[in-house]
């Protein structure tokens, strides 16, 4: 059979287009020549074929300061994630009163305090730019924080590697057990380590169908069979991709599927302090000796492949910065715990930058620069965007205006020669209560208005959380066109006042006719 | 294949198909697994689809079939099932639009929302091939959204003219009247005609000739205030448009009234009672009156 592999693998590959990413962001190259591994021989072309078959990875346990820490992250933010929904927040007998809730069916999406319609959807949109510069600062600060401790995949990864070391043992033991052939108790070691993972998995696609119905009323129906099917199909949904993902896929996610390894290199430069082997100690690497040999001089490693037990990744952190490393700092904690029992000092592999590799080098003291102009940039960009949303949203109208021009005729001739245009407006009223709204039309000269279909005038009764859809006819006289129009168009606008004469609501009206 | 037989590439590592030409091998690069798994995985749905569904066509001689498949799929059934529904779902609505009178449907916010938006789905179907999509009508068809009405704007009367139609002969109740053609018919001379033509347009406050318009007066009074009325505004009763307004049907350049004059117009539209229903009627008439140029019976009195 003859086909051609797709996929790019060779992690020599990946790590020459992280480089490469780097090296395209404008600053000098991150690493300094006698990081680089002897390249091969330009003629020898990929020393590898396109594609890799997967290398199972068998993470050590790791003790120490940064795997409390991953441990108090998860904790927060899987507390977050059941505990959200089931969060109440009064908005009176209208209106839910889950805290979050993103109702579907009635195109609302509410957060405490905040309500949002369908059609301000871009507040989500300020959101998620929002999101993206601030992962671009934390990156350009810390490297891929996210990835090492907030990323839903690393979490649920964490977890599920706990589930398998819970069951199967701890790395050696796992390795073997792998090898073994088959037995009563490796079957059953991992029918109920996949169990354990497919129950964590509907919990996890559990939680999620709860931010979308009222968590008190739909948690019972889920059980007795009421609940409605696209819960039970979103549960699948999420089961099936938590377990694939979190569960079998695992790494394999971080390096093909995510565009972000790809992209971060461009947020990073030589201050950017990333999970680094200080090369400039470890090496060369060599075994602590009892005798030692005359001559051989060694760096602080001792070539213990504890940071290479530990990654979750499979990656050995001494090669330097590769696009598969998440940065979960796991290996810092592996280092320091066989430092300390070598009695060397700690921080052989640390949250480092390039600047201070080279500083150390040249016998300069290290220096920690978080204020550059790429951060104060992103810091500024996230100030602007985050102020002009914060200021949008509180001066938000609860009342929203849409009038939308005929243009199936776009104007009607009248039998006494007066002009006709026919408007359809759209009248929301988001507040929860009754309101009384008046509609005016400025700038479209002395025009004769008609209301039909939805309102009998321009003051519009509206109900509390209710939209009024009405049709408007609009004429100007035959001797008024010639002052009104410029060209057959006018532009002018329609308002909306409420009772005590405040415009709530606003949006531009055409007016056309025949070019004269 | 016995391992003798392998022929290893150096270069990649990977096996070759054992075909050679002129030196080239291919490469027998194995299929990513999960390719392979899914691609099973399809086959293994296709024969399950096989026999659920209807899959394999056959000619029985008369028309095109296919087997029924265990659950007996049929894409029409579903459809008309739907259909069903849905009228099943409209029955309430439809028999109360046939039962209820024009001021009860427009008072009737639910009522008259169906019938608008029934309405405007049968004017597209039926009535946009002659009177535009938008109803803006075209030269010759008139258009709807306007205040001008040939035969009337009541609802009522715009509920007439679709069920019998206008000059449409089958029909006993249709709209009837004839304009003679005074030229060809040799009924008035062309000079007359042609002074008539410019009193028409001083009447629509056209540009005309002031002379010629006052001879045309007379023969105006003579031979065309019996239908047009003396003043030109016309008589609805029968289909005699109003020459004083701003609309034309036709056109109003001095050629173009000429040739109405001259050879007459009489358009003609058919009855819709025998190819639509009642209820559809009405609805047409609710969406065509609700275009904007409705006129209330009140209105058409005083008029």
């Amino acid at each position: 059979m003859f086909t051609a592999s797709v996929v790019v693998s060779s992690r020599v590959t990946l790590r020459r287009a992280s480089v490469a990413c780097a090296a395209l962001s404008g600053r000098t190259p991150m690493l300094n020549p006698q990081q680089l591994k002897p390249e091969p021989a330009p003629d020898a072309g990929f020393d590898g074929p396109l594609y890799a078959s997967r290398v199972k990875v068998y993470p050590k346990k790791v003790r120490g300061a940064f795997r409390r820490f991953k441990w108090a992250i998860m904790v927060v933010l899987l507390g977050i994630y059941y505990v959200a929904p089931w969060l109440r927040w009064d908005r009176g007998a209208l209106a839910p009163d889950q805290a979050i809730l993103l109702d579907l069916p009635a195109r609302r999406f509410y957060f405490f305090f905040l309500e949002f319609w369908s059609q301000e959807i871009y507040y989500m949109a300020a959101l998620m730019v929002l999101s993206a510069v601030g992962l671009f600062l934390v990156t350009s600060v810390f490297g891929r924080a996210w990835c090492g401790y907030a990323c839903p995949q690393t979490v649920w990864s964490d977890l599920f590697f706990h589930v398998e070391r819970w069951i199967e043992g701890d790395r050696n033991t796992r390795i073997r057990k792998d090898k073994m052939p088959l037995s009563v108790r490796k079957v059953a070691e991992k029918t109920s380590k996949h169990v354990i993972w497919i129950l964590i998995s509907i919990a996890t696609g559990g939680a999620w169908i709860f931010y979308f119905a009222d968590a008190p009323t739909l948690f019972p129906a889920l059980f007795n069979g009421t609940a409605p099917a696209q819960a039970y199909g979103f549960i699948a949904l999420f089961t099936g991709s938590t377990y694939l993902l979190g569960g079998i896929a695992k790494e394999q996610v971080c390096i093909y599927m995510c565009p972000w390894p790809r992209i971060q290199g461009a947020m990073l430069d030589d201050e950017s302090l990333i999970v680094s082997y200080r090369e400039d100690r470890g090496e060369p690497r060599g075994p602590i000796r009892k005798h030692p040999v005359p001559g051989e001089e060694t760096g602080d490693c001792i070539n213990c492949n504890a940071c290479v037990y530990a990654c979750p990744m499979g990656i050995d952190i001494r090669n330097g910065p590769q696009l598969e490393c998440i940065q979960c700092a796991l290996c810092i904690d592996a280092c320091d715990e066989i430092m300390d029992k070598v009695e060397r000092p700690r921080g052989l592999i640390a949250y480092d930058s390039f600047a201070n590799q080279e500083r150390r080098a040249a016998g300069k003291p290290e220096q920690f620069n978080f204020i550059r102009t790429r951060t104060v940039v992103y810091a500024l960009v996230i100030a602007l965007i985050g102020g002009l949303t914060t200021y949008f949203m509180l001066n938000r109208s609860d009342a929203d205006l849409n009038v939308l021009a005929d243009r199936n005729p776009a104007f009607v001739t009248l039998a006494d020669g007066s002009i006709r245009n026919g408007y359809t407006v759209r009248l929301m009223n988001k507040a929860n209560a009754e309101r009384v709204l008046t509609a005016k039309i400025e700038g479209l000269g002395p025009v004769a208005t008609r209301w039909t279909r939805g309102a009998d005038s321009e003051v519009i009764t509206i109900g509390p959380d209710s939209l009024v859809t009405a049709k408007l006819f609009v004429s100007l006289k035959k001797e008024d066109l010639e002052d009104v129009l410029d060209d057959g168009v006018a532009a002018g606008h329609m308002i909306i006042l409420d009772q005590m004469g405040y415009v709530v609501a606003s949006e531009t009206m055409r007016f056309q006719g025949p070019r004269q | 294949m016995s391992s003798e037989h392998k022929d290893v590439d150096q270069h990649s590592g990977t096996e070759t198909t054992g075909h050679e030409w002129d030196g080239i091998k291919e490469l027998n690069t194995p299929l990513p697994k999960w390719w392979l798994y899914t691609f099973y995985v399809t086959v293994v749905w296709a024969l399950g689809y096989f026999i659920v569904f209807p899959a394999i066509p056959y000619f029985d001689g008369s028309k095109w079939d296919a087997t029924g498949g265990v659950i007996n799929y049929d894409q029409r059934a579903v459809v008309a099932e739907a259909v069903e529904e849905n009228e099943a779902r409209l029955k309430p609505y439809t028999e109360a639009i046939v039962k209820a009178s024009f001021q009860e449907i427009l008072a009737d916010q639910e009522l008259m929302d169906v019938a608008y938006a029934g309405g405007s789905i049968a004017f597209k179907e039926n009535c946009a091939g002659c009177h535009g999509t938008g109803a803006q009508g075209f030269v010759a068809f008139p258009n709807l959204n306007d205040d001008d009405w040939l035969w009337g704007g009541t609802i009522e009367d715009i509920h007439q003219t679709i069920t019998h139609g206008i000059r449409w002969e089958q029909d006993y109740d249709t709209r009837y009247s004839q304009m003679p053609s005074f030229g060809s018919d040799e009924i008035l001379e062309k000079e007359d005609i042609k002074d008539v033509t410019q009193y028409v347009m001083q009447l629509g406050g056209l540009d005309h000739s002031a002379e010629a318009a006052a001879r045309g007066a007379t023969v105006f009074e003579e031979q065309c205030s019996v239908c047009h009325a003396a003043d030109g505004k016309g008589d609805k009763t029968q289909g005699a448009p109003n020459l004083t307004d701003a609309i034309w049907l036709f056109g109003s350049d001095r050629e173009t009234i000429y040739e109405t004059i001259y050879y007459a117009r009489n358009s003609v539209m058919p009855a819709w009672k025998e190819r639509l229903d009642e209820a559809t009627i009405k609805k047409l008439a609710v969406y065509v009156y609700s275009l904007g140029g409705g006129v209330e019976p009140s209105d058409a009195a005083a008029r």
